[in-house]
C-alpha cells in the first residue's frame, strides 16, 4: 500500500473535491482524498434543495446534483480516493495518522497537505438554554439528515430557533413534510441568512420570523411541550415582561456553525478568533509551510458555489508550491478588517505573482448598512480603491477585488473598511 | 384595486416592493431599485412559480430514499398538492440521476426527476425496509 504522496487532502466536501480535481487538472501526480464518511460530497446529498451552483455552473442545481458533477469527473481522474478513513492528526513535518476498517492504523506522508474538513453546527450547549433536558431539541442539520436521508420525521409542531439559512430551509422542508413551524426566532434585528431564502421558505409559507427574540426555557418531561420566548434588547439581553409560551414538541437550533479546527489546533497552527479557522495568505496557506486549508474550516460561507471556487485555488497553488516556484514579496501585506468590518479572509499576502491581475477578498460586516463603499486603505491613510454596495449585511458574505497593481513593494498593511458612499465618492 | 407588497430575491438588496393592479392587471410597481425588480414583480405576481425539491421511497436502495426534484418550476400554490402525490410514490432500486420518476406530476405536464444514484442494498441486511 502507497503511504507517500504530493497531495493530501482531508475532506472529501465541496472544498476537498475541487482542491483535488484542480490540482490534478495542474500537473500534481500523487494525490490522495481522504474521507471520513462512506460517500463523497459532504453535507451536499442532504441539502436536497435548489439554489447550487448559480456562480460556479450558471445552473441551477441541487446540492446532491451539485456534488454528482464533482464525484464523477473526480472518478474519472488518477486521484486515490479513501472513504471510511478518520484522520487523528497531523504533523508538523506532515506525517498524517489516519484509520480506518481496512488497513488499520495509517501514517501517511505527504509534501503538502490540504485541510478542507468544514464545519460543525453548534449545539444547544453552545448557546447555553436553560430547562430540562427532554427529546426532540435537534441542531437544523441533523433534522436535515432525518428527513432528507434516513426517512425520519423528527416532529409535528416546530419552534427553529435562528434564522440561519439551514433553519429557514428546514422550516419549509418541515412544512411540506406536514409539520407546523410556529416560529423562526431570531436574536438580532435582522435576518441572518439569504434574502432568497426568506422569501421561498418563510414567506411563501407564512411562517413567522420574529427578530429580537429568543428561547428562554425549554420544557418537557420525556419530550419537548413547550418553550417559552421573550424578547431580547440592543444588548441581546431579555426584556422582562415579554415572555410567552409556546407549545411544541420539537426545537431546531441554526445557531450558527463553527469551522472544525482540532487536526489544525493540535498541530500547532494559529487560528483567527472571529472566523474560527487558520490565518491564511492569499494561497490559503497556512503559517506552516505547505499546509494549505480551503473552504468552511477556514471561513463559514454562505455558498458551496464559493467554497469549489475556494478549493480550486488552493488545487492550483499547491503545485507552485510542491515545484518550489515561488517569490516571496520584501515585506508581508496585512490585511485589517477595518470600519464595520468582522473579518477578512486571506489575512495576508505573501508572495509576488508576476502575471497575477488581482486578489480576491472575501468578508463579512458586523452589521448591515445601505448605500455603502468598501474601501481599501493603505498604511498611510489613502484611499487606493473604493467599491459601491448597495447593501452590506452579515448575512451575505461580500467580496471585493484587489488589483495587483496597487500592492506597493513597501505597503505593509491594508485596512478594509466600510464608509458612507457621499463621503468617499472621489 | 388590490395592492401586494413583494421582496425582490435578485440580489441581496432585498427591494421591497408594491404592485397595483385592477381586476388581475398591473397598473403599478413602485419600490425597485433596478429593472430586475420590475421582472421579478410582474412574475411573481402574475404566476409565481418554485422548484420543488423533495424526496421518494425507495424500494431495496442502499438509502430508503431518493432525493428528487420537479424538472421544472411548478406553480407556488399547488406545492402542497404536489406533495400529497408524491408521498404515494415509490420507487425500485436501482436510481440514476435524472431519471424520471413520475411524469405529468398533478397535471403539471412537469415531470419529477431524481437528482441522485442510488445503488441496489447489497444484503438483505443492510438494506431499509420501509415500515408501514
Amino acid at each position: 500500500m502507497k503511504l507517500e504522496y504530493d497531495l493530501v487532502i482531508i475532506g472529501g466536501g465541496p472544498a476537498g473535491l475541487a482542491a483535488a480535481l484542480e490540482a490534478e487538472k495542474n500537473g500534481v501526480e500523487n494525490i490522495l482524498l481522504l474521507e471520513r464518511d462512506k460517500y463523497l460530497g459532504g453535507i451536499l446529498f442532504q441539502c436536497i434543495h435548489n439554489g447550487f451552483g448559480l456562480q460556479y455552473f450558471k445552473e441551477d442545481l441541487t446540492g446532491p446534483e451539485y456534488a454528482d458533477r464533482f464525484i464523477t469527473q473526480i472518478n474519472n481522474h488518477k486521484i486515490d480516493i479513501k472513504t471510511e478513513t478518520m484522520v487523528v492528526k497531523i504533523t508538523p513535518n506532515k506525517q498524517i495518522i489516519a484509520l480506518n476498517r481496512n488497513d488499520g492504523l495509517l501514517c501517511i506522508k505527504a509534501r503538502a497537505i490540504v485541510l478542507a474538513m468544514g464545519c460543525r453546527e453548534r449545539t444547544r450547549e453552545a448557546i447555553a438554554i436553560a430547562g430540562s433536558r427532554p427529546a426532540g431539541i435537534f441542531t437544523a442539520g441533523t433534522a436535515q439528515r432525518y428527513i432528507n436521508i434516513e426517512g425520519y420525521m423528527p416532529g409535528r409542531e416546530v419552534v427553529i430557533l435562528g434564522s440561519g439559512d439551514i433553519g429557514m430551509i428546514m422550516a419549509r422542508r418541515m412544512t411540506l413534510e406536514g409539520a407546523r413551524v410556529k416560529a423562526v426566532l431570531e436574536i438580532m434585528p435582522f435576518s441572518t441568512g439569504l434574502t432568497r431564502n426568506k422569501v421561498q421558505c418563510l414567506d411563501d409559507f407564512d411562517i413567522p420570523l420574529r427578530f429580537n427574540h429568543t428561547i428562554t426555557r425549554i420544557e418537557g418531561e420525556k419530550r419537548v411541550e413547550k418553550v417559552t420566548i421573550a424578547q431580547v434588547d440592543k444588548n441581546l439581553q431579555v426584556i422582562p415582561g415579554t415572555e410567552e409560551e409556546i407549545s411544541c414538541d420539537t426545537i431546531l437550533l441554526s445557531v450558527g456553525l463553527i469551522p472544525e479546527n482540532e487536526l489544525t489546533k493540535e498541530v500547532g497552527i494559529k487560528l483567527d478568533p472571529i472566523t474560527g479557522g487558520p490565518i491564511v495568505n492569499e494561497n490559503r496557506e497556512t503559517e506552516i509551510e505547505g499546509i494549505f486549508a480551503c473552504g468552511n474550516v477556514l471561513q463559514v460561507y454562505d455558498l458551496a458555489d464559493y467554497v469549489s471556487e475556494e478549493g480550486e485555488i488552493v488545487g492550483k497553488v499547491a503545485k507552485e508550491y510542491l515545484m518550489g516556484k515561488r517569490r516571496y514579496r520584501s515585506q508581508s501585506v496585512k490585511i485589517i478588517p477595518g470600519e464595520n468590518i468582522g473579518y477578512v479572509v486571506p489575512q495576508h499576502i505573501d508572495f509576488l505573482v508576476p502575471d497575477r491581475k488581482k486578489i480576491k477578498l472575501f468578508m463579512r460586516v458586523k452589521k448591515p448598512e445601505e448605500r455603502v463603499r468598501i474601501n481599501l486603505i493603505d498604511d498611510k491613510g489613502k484611499v487606493l480603491s473604493s467599491y459601491k454596495k448597495g447593501i452590506v449585511t452579515p448575512g451575505e458574505m461580500e467580496s471585493v477585488y484587489l488589483p495587483e497593481v496597487l500592492l506597493k513593494d513597501r505597503l505593509k498593511s491594508l485596512t478594509v473598511s466600510v464608509g458612507k458612499e457621499d463621503k468617499e465618492q472621489r | 384595486m388590490e395592492e401586494k407588497e413583494i421582496v425582490c430575491v435578485s440580489c441581496p438588496m432585498g427591494c421591497r416592493m408594491t404592485v397595483q393592479a385592477k381586476e388581475g392587471d398591473i397598473i403599478s410597481i413602485t419600490g425597485n431599485d433596478c429593472p430586475k425588480g420590475i421582472e421579478y414583480a410582474k412574475e411573481e405576481f402574475t404566476n409565481p412559480l418554485r422548484i420543488l425539491p423533495t424526496t421518494v421511497r425507495v424500494i431495496g436502495g442502499e438509502l430508503p430514499l431518493v432525493s428528487v426534484k420537479t424538472e421544472k418550476a411548478i406553480p407556488k400554490g399547488l406545492l402542497l398538492k404536489a406533495m400529497a402525490e408524491i408521498a404515494e410514490i415509490e420507487v425500485k432500486a436501482p436510481i440514476k440521476i435524472g431519471q424520471v420518476i413520475k411524469d405529468d406530476l398533478i397535471g403539471t405536464g412537469v415531470s419529477l426527476v431524481a437528482t441522485r444514484n442510488i445503488k441496489r442494498a447489497n444484503s438483505n441486511l443492510l438494506s431499509y425496509k420501509v415500515l408501514k
